[in-house]
């Protein structure tokens, strides 16, 4: 007897959904597991990590605050993975983006400037920074044949010292890595800015950076699905061979998706300064361009399920502020993502348990 | 001001040398998983896993050496999983590292906690060579300074890169390894396992890992921080290419990268350079390590196109028997 894997012909519709949700228990298990280990009650963490990021009342706003930058900068590292290139700097793209956004809103554009042009002046700058640093990778590697991985990775430890350089040298502000807080006019609005209105929005955090999210998923889902640029990504993607013989042009598409991926990342990090934290400061996202690629991963590249997973996400960070030790959500987000790549293994083979038969037998039966 | 000079340059390739050897081991660890064609891009996690693992160990036993075991041993098993993903599974070997390196991330930052606050742990010993400081001429300026007093680790850096060399290249296991990466097809048709080969490579390169995890939180920088490997682990995935998938090109990046990593605090010692002792102007200094990582990709890539040198030809694709392409 012996386990023999082979291909599958056809997938059914059912099996890439059934496998991330079989994913996503024993990837719990496991967590449960390994959060037992480390001397923690597995059943009271998932209780608190679930009340917390989606139960209370407060639950759905905040979650979505944090889902924003997961899904801006979901959707950016989608567009580069769907042809197969690995940008997983997006989180120095966030950076750099937050970078320009806090330049135009507390120097290079007056506090008086109306809320709609400081806004849109402040997300035009968000992504150009975002685009720019991740057009570096994207040129070395059309160009140079630099490996994308790496390059786009050192540049956001890079990206992150610029940012301390501005928020401890010439913008710091009382010389603990904060600038200025935003003016007014620098702020998305969000809920509870209506909560005179509506008491219920009061206290209400979630801002209009979902907005863009939700417009950039869309534009990207029409992109992806009946544009030629969304095809010919696709088809790099699969087969970049292929792609040059039809007469695509790889590197101008590589650049062209590295600028898009870049900017989409700025934009995170433009949406997470104007709506959730307006200020520049050191560390102020925990992360959200790597677990971006987690999302986009479970998303499978989709934009729309990029928004659902990037919700869940949302919830496992709001948890994780208050759960300790904080590395438990990073280390179930890898979990998850094992159990993920894992599992589709079982949706692309047919895993069969076969009996060693003798071969006469079957010649027998001929 | 001559002496001065020396002196200084000395101890910045001295610091290279310190600073440098948990890249060495990592960067030789990636090396011999990926010329068995399996690209683990985990390294990040695998060396925390090592770091912590170590320091735990050699804490508990009061033993240093135990730690370094249970270091590789970390590095190893957690290796496996991406082992598992890429060999078994046939999934994307990409993913697969990312996912490695968010799950090392993650466990090591949970089960860490006790750790943070010890600051006494059993190290690994230093070694002293008093006769280097009698070597006429150099002995005292330079051997000394440089070997005289240096920890364990750097010794074992210094007789693994020529030991890999020769396991890869010269041996008979060596060539089977480096068959399975390049032709698995062919290895298998000869009757070599190519799965059983790649499963003990992806092992023996996190071990590598590991040990550089250990390293780093025994020798170098004894203690446990969260995170305390600030991406060398990445550092070492560009260093394999940098180094060509050779050994010996391994040891220049890695203590290159070493002197650049500890330039920032070296550089504050210089009297004529003061903006490098403002913490402010520091943070530029701070980015040259990762700045030269990319510059020396540049290089190597510019080179392995004109020389036609490159990646193991297996490298990062699955193989299953009786595919086409395989």
């Amino acid at each position: 007897m012996r386990v023999k894997i082979e291909p599958r012909l056809d997938v059914p519709r059912w099996m890439p959904f059934a496998s991330i949700f079989g994913a996503l228990v024993v990837a719990l298990l496991l967590g449960a597991i390994l959060l037992a280990y480390g001397g923690l009650d597995p059943v009271t963490a998932y209780w608190q990590m679930l009340r917390v990021g989606f139960l209370e009342p407060y639950s759905f706003s905040d979650t979505m605050v944090k889902a924003t930058p997961l899904i801006l900068a979901g959707l950016g590292v989608a567009v580069a993975f769907k042809m197969r290139l690995w940008n997983i700097g997006a989180e120095g793209q966030l950076f750099l983006g937050a970078w320009a956004t806090a330049g135009v809103a507390l120097f290079w554009l007056p506090p008086t400037t109306p809320k709609p042009i400081m806004l849109a002046v402040m997300t035009l700058a968000g992504f150009v920074a975002g685009a720019v640093w991740g057009a570096i990778p994207g040129v070395l590697k059309a160009k140079l044949g630099v490996n994308e991985i790496i390059s786009s990775l050192m540049l956001t430890y890079v990206a992150i010292q610029y940012n301390n350089y501005f928020v401890y040298g010439p913008w710091a502000a009382g010389g603990f890595g904060l600038t200025a807080p935003f003016p007014k006019t620098a702020w998305f609005p969000r809920l509870t800015d209506y909560g005179n209105a509506i008491p219920a929005l009061r206290g209400l955090t979630a801002h209009m950076g979902i907005v863009y999210g939700i417009i950039a998923a869309v534009v990207l889902y029409v992109i992806f699905k009946y544009s030629k640029w969304g095809y010919e990504l696709k088809v790099i993607g699969d087969n970049p061979n292929a792609a040059r013989y039809a007469g695509m042009n790889l590197s101008r598409n590589i650049i062209l998706t590295m600028v898009i991926s870049g900017g989409l990342a700025g934009l995170a990090g433009m949406s997470e300064l104007a709506g959730a934290v307006h200020r520049l400061q050191e560390n102020f996202s925990p992360g959200y361009g790597f677990t971006a690629i987690i999302v986009a991963w479970l998303g499978r590249l989709n934009p729309l399920g990029i928004i659902i997973v990037g919700y869940l996400f949302g919830g496992l960070l709001v948890a994780g502020d208050v759960i300790q030790p904080a590395g438990i959500p990073l280390m179930i987000q890898g979990i998850i993502l094992f159990c993920v790549i894992s599992a589709d293994t079982f949706t692309r083979y047919r895993i069969r348990i076969v009996r060693a038969a003798p071969v006469t037998a079957t010649a027998a039966e001929v | 001001m001559e002496l001065a000079s020396l002196v200084f340059i000395v101890n910045i390739i001295g610091a290279g040398l310190r600073t440098g050897t948990p890249l060495l081991f990592a960067t030789l660890g990636e090396i011999i998983t990926e010329r068995s064609g399996v690209l683990n891009l985990g390294v990040e996690g695998m060396m925390l896993a090592g770091a912590l693992a170590g320091f735990a160990v050699s804490y508990g036993t009061g033993n240093p050496w135990f730690g370094v075991m249970a270091g590789m041993l970390a590095g190893g098993t957690l290796s496996l999983l991406n082992g598992l993903v890429a060999i078994t599974l046939r999934g994307d070997q990409v993913v697969s590292g990312l996912a490695l390196t968010f799950v090392g991330r993650g466990l090591t930052s949970v089960l860490g906690v006790a750790y943070v606050q010890i600051r006494e742990v059993p190290r690994l010993p230093t070694v002293r060579l008093p006769f280097m400081y009698d070597v006429p001429l150099i002995g005292p300026n330079i051997l000394w300074p440089l070997f005289g007093e240096q920890n364990i680790v750097l010794y074992l850096g210094f007789l693994l890169v020529p030991a890999v060399w020769f396991w890869v290249e010269r041996t008979r296991p060596g060539l089977h390894l480096r068959a399975v990466g390049e032709k698995p097809a062919a290895a298998d048709a000869v009757g070599i396992n190519v799965a059983a080969q790649r499963y003990l490579y992806v092992f023996v390169g996190g071990a590598f890992a590991g040990l550089a995890g250990a390293s780093l939180s025994l020798a170098i920088t004894p203690l446990w921080i969260d995170d305390m490997t600030a991406g060398q682990g990445w550092i070492a995935v560009g260093l394999v290419i940098f180094a060509g998938w050779n050994p010996w090109r391994a040891v220049l990046g890695a203590y290159i990268f070493g002197a650049l990593r500890r330039l920032p605090l070296d550089l504050q010692a210089v009297g004529w350079l003061p903006f490098a002792s403002n913490p402010i102007l520091g943070v530029w200094l701070e980015m040259i390590p990762y700045l030269f990582t990319i510059v020396a990709l540049i290089f190597s890539s510019r080179e392995a196109i004109r020389k036609r040198l490159g990646a193991p030809a297996a490298l990062g694709i699955p193989y299953i028997r009786g595919e086409r392409g395989a």
